[in-house]
């Protein structure tokens, strides 16, 4: 119950962990399912139309349930700590956030079971996702469980915009935030201005299916590849989105397991914010080959590269914080140097995308499943990994067993470029992808055998972390407060896991890697800059979750509207959408509840923060 | 804990009351914010429109459709009551709590007379006309844009009609103040669109 309430942005991270662990296990599945249906050449472990599932689902899955969440869970567990902030802005809505991802994401995993899942892709193209070639319900969940989870996604991204900007402890200026905090900072700004976007898109494709509008539909004057440029216009910042907190989290890793200061601070945050800019510039390199035309392709095949320039700048960086550091290895250090060159070699890959007329040849050939997958498994989920293994502590106060670390890491490492190098070689051989089968003696054999046991290996590198978070939770929650000794950011200044409030008196920051600064002029710990006092919380709340509960039901009630059923009664319910009017009463009627009550919170006075203090 | 708890405080009625606290502050830049997504989703809504408008399929075209007058008297009862809602928060600021009230009653009528004339021409299209969602892709397009415009008017109308019920609970407040100044840029927003599809839609669909 205590969870369902919460609106502690540390809880929130924890859930937002699990919720996302959970659906990332089931991408990993359906991940496992496609690999071992490409084994062997001529294969039938699963029907074609399974298939299809299974890598709509997969891609879907990972991108918005999986890792999406995961990177929400460390920005919600950290931010506030690096900041020297009590809280989020908004924490009712920060819950709210979570609740109306979660129910999005089980409405869309809801196929499974109610009469197929989405089968056109992750990327939904229509003319094949619409009623026509798609006729089960499974796209209807995808827009619709998309459209609810994307709603959260949109208000996490909100909501730690406004944290940042307003919620900075006294002298944290912009250029002494953490990298992890401005690239949470930067990539909340795409959020916002990516997330619209497909929230339309969303929109109009359910449109087509659900109520018969015509927005793709080319026979009544619509165009397919209108759904495309809406679609990309949002993907593409949104593959940046995914990779910007990963580049966060290893420039903060590596400095702390180096015994350095980030090498070219201010070119890291310029060279964000760049990237951030020109990811919304190149959508169409993703359509090269619809016939936007020469000059189109050029200038977005240019306009690609010159992404290349700024992520030159953070690799060098990262490259030169460690020349000469005292530099250990714990496996926080080992995915975040291992994430270096994998997402090199994504980058030069998509650097060859990049190129137009190599495009055509490349194009929906395993070279590009490859390539996204260099840079998302590689990049982003090393760095996952890495910030998983670095935050815990402070997350849950306890250590995770290192050993296992390091098997952890050398499986998954070692398993993930067996599934994925060998790709580029299948690509170029021209395997295409989004194929449930193959022939044999084409030279694919081999390499996609080798592919699947290397996603095994992968498998177990995952199931070995699992099994180290159990063991490791049965620990005593003996964490230091800086657990790693070499903490440079504030939130090693409290203790593991820190106290519902987070600072008893919010710090004083003096520099870049504030509390790096203090150890340094010998100090134990940061200066106050506010005496002790009576600290203000907000009181938990229910609402986020019946509102949430809410969408899902409406989100439900419009999907089979026009649906044919055998019963009348339930023909009745939702031909006439009365299961939409209930479901979207319930959510305004708990808006409107919570802006009549006002909440007056609670406050922690300071004998009982001694006492949480000794606890 | 410090300013957020100005609330507490009970004295004077600061002068901007709604940015007294750093609640208040908050909500307002989170709302700036979220019209920033709100203006990419209107953006992605009109770029979709442009890219289908002329694809009429054999079905009404614009230049047959739109009747101007009515649009501009829509537009002109959206621009005045973007007008009422300054006199609400300047009324607002003298912590002239009838008139606030007043001026924000004023806002919601004219929202509902905006909705009226909107209902009254969709009604007409789809009765006479035989133009309804799914003639073409640009009658798609066009009740997607017009109507989501429409849609966002009538949430305003209902999210200040229980504003003025609060207000009429509890006065104005550090609390209450913020609720009214968001509403009110939610409120000009919407009135921008507007004008934007007056231009887009209507004018455009007569003339160009
Ligand atoms: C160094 C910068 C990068 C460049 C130049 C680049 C370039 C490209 C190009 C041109 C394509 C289209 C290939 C085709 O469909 O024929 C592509 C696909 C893709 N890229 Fe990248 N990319 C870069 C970085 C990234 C990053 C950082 C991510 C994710 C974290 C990413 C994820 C993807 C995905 C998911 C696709 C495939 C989408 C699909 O068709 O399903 N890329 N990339
Ligand atoms: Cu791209």
């Amino acid at each position: 119950m205590d969870w369902l309430t919460t609106v502690d942005h540390k809880k929130i991270g924890i859930l937002y962990l699990i919720a996302g662990g959970f659906f990332f296990g089931i991408g990993g599945i359906e991940a496992i399912l496609i690999r071992l249906q490409l084994i062997k050449p001529m294969n039938d472990f699963v029907s074609a139309q399974v298939f299809n599932e299974l890598i709509t689902m997969h891609g879907t899955t990972m991108i918005f349930l999986g890792v999406m969440p995961v990177i929400f869970a460390l920005m919600n567990a950290v931010i506030p700590l690096q900041i020297g902030a009590r809280d989020v802005a908004f924490p009712f809505l920060n819950s709210l956030g979570f609740w109306t991802f979660l129910f999005g994401g089980v409405l869309l995993n809801l196929s499974w079971v109610m009469g197929g899942a989405p089968d056109a892709g992750w990327t939904a193209y229509t003319p094949l996702s619409s009623s026509t070639y798609s006729d089960s319900h499974g796209v209807d969940f995808y827009t619709i469980g998309l459209q609810i989870a994307g709603l959260g996604t949109l208000i996490g991204g909100i909501n730690f915009l406004v944290t940042i900007i307003t919620m900075r402890a006294p002298g944290m200026s912009y250029m002494r935030m953490p990298m992890f905090t401005w690239a949470s900072f930067i990539t909340s700004a795409m959020i916002l201005f990516a997330f619209p976007a497909i929230t339309v898109g969303l929109v109009l494709l359910s449109f087509d299916r659900i109520l018969d509008a015509n927005f793709f539909d080319v026979a009544a004057g619509g165009s397919p590849v209108l759904w495309q440029h809406i679609f990309w216009i949002f993907g593409h910042p949104e593959v940046y989105i995914l990779i910007l907190p990963a580049f966060g989290i290893i420039s903060d890793v590596i400095p702390t397991f180096s015994r350095k200061r980030l090498f070219g601070y201010s070119s890291m945050v310029f060279a964000t914010i760049l990237i951030a800019f020109l990811g919304f510039m190149v959508w169409a390199h993703h359509m090269f080959t619809t016939g936007l035309g020469p000059v189109a392709n050029a200038l977005f095949s240019i306009a690609t590269m010159l992404i290349a320039v700024p992520t030159g700048i953070k690799i060098f960086n990262w490259l030169f914080t460690m020349w000469g550091g005292q530099i250990s290895f714990p496996t926080a250090n080992l995915f975040a140097v291992g994430f270096i060159p994998t997402f090199v070699m994504g980058g030069v890959t998509g650097v060859m995308l990049a190129s137009a007329p190599a495009d055509y040849q490349y194009h929906d050939t395993y070279f590009v499943v490859a390539h996204f997958h260099y840079v998302i498994v590689g990049g982003l989920v090393f760095g996952l990994l890495s910030g998983l293994h670095y935050w815990w502590p402070k997350m849950f106060g306890r250590m995770l067993s290192e050993p296992i670390g390091k098997w952890t890491f050398w499986t998954f490492a070692i398993g993930f470029h067996l599934t994925f190098f060998v790709q580029h070689f299948l690509g170029l051989l021209g395997m295409q992808r989004r194929i449930v089968s193959y022939l044999p003696n084409q030279n694919f054999d081999t390499l996609n055998l080798i592919s699947t046991i290397g996603a095994l290996l992968m498998g177990v590198g995952i199931l070995l972390f699992l099994y180290n978070i159990i063991i490791t939770s049965k620990k005593p929650k003996n964490a230091k407060a800086d657990p790693w000794e070499d903490g440079r950011t504030l939130e090693w200044s409290i203790p593991s896991p820190p106290p519902e409030y987070n600072f008893k008196q919010t710090p004083l920051v003096r520099g870049i890697d504030a509390l790096w600064k203090e150890k340094m002029s010998g100090n134990k710990g940061m200066t106050p800059a506010e005496p002790v006092g009576s600290i203000h919380m907000p009181s938990p709340s229910i609402l986020p979750f019946i509102m949430s509960l809410g969408l899902f039901i409406a989100g439900l009630g419009f999907m089979f509207s026009r649906e044919g059923f055998n019963n009348s009664f339930m023909s009745f319910i939702f031909n006439n959408y009365l299961v939409l009017i209930v479901g979207l009463l319930i959510t305004f009627g708990a808006m409107i509840t919570r802006s009549l009550i006002d909440d007056p919170g609670y406050h922690i006075e300071p004998e009982d923060q001694e006492e949480e203090e000794k606890a | 804990m410090t300013s957020a708890h100005a609330e507490h405080v009970n004295g004077e009625l600061p002068h901007e009351p709604e940015k007294a606290t750093l609640e208040g502050r908050n909500k307002t830049l989170g709302f700036w914010l979220f019209l920033g997504g709100e203006a990419v989703l209107f953006g992605t809504l009109f770029a979709t429109f442009l890219a289908l408008r002329n694809s009429n399929n054999d079905g009404p075209t614009a230049a047959e459709l739109f009747s101007l007058p009515i649009t501009a008297i829509a537009t002109a009862i959206l621009l005045v009551s973007s007008l009422t809602s300054v006199f609400a928060i300047q009324a607002m600021h003298r912590h002239d709590l009838q008139k606030l009230k007043v001026w924000l009653i004023v806002t919601v009528a004219l929202g509902l007379a905006f909705l009226g004339l909107e209902i009254y021409e969709f009604y007409e299209y789809v009765a006479h006309e035989s133009f309804g969602l799914t003639t073409s892709a640009f009658s798609s397009a066009f009740y997607t844009l017009v109507g989501f415009h429409g849609a966002h008017v009538a949430f305003g109308v209902v999210w200040i009609g229980l504003l003025i019920a609060q207000l009429y609970r509890k006065g104005l407040t550090v609390v209450t103040a913020p609720k009214v100044y968001v509403s009110a840029m939610y409120w000009h927003f919407i009135d921008v669109v507007w004008v934007f599809i007056f231009s887009v839609v209507y004018l455009l669909g007569k003339v160009g």
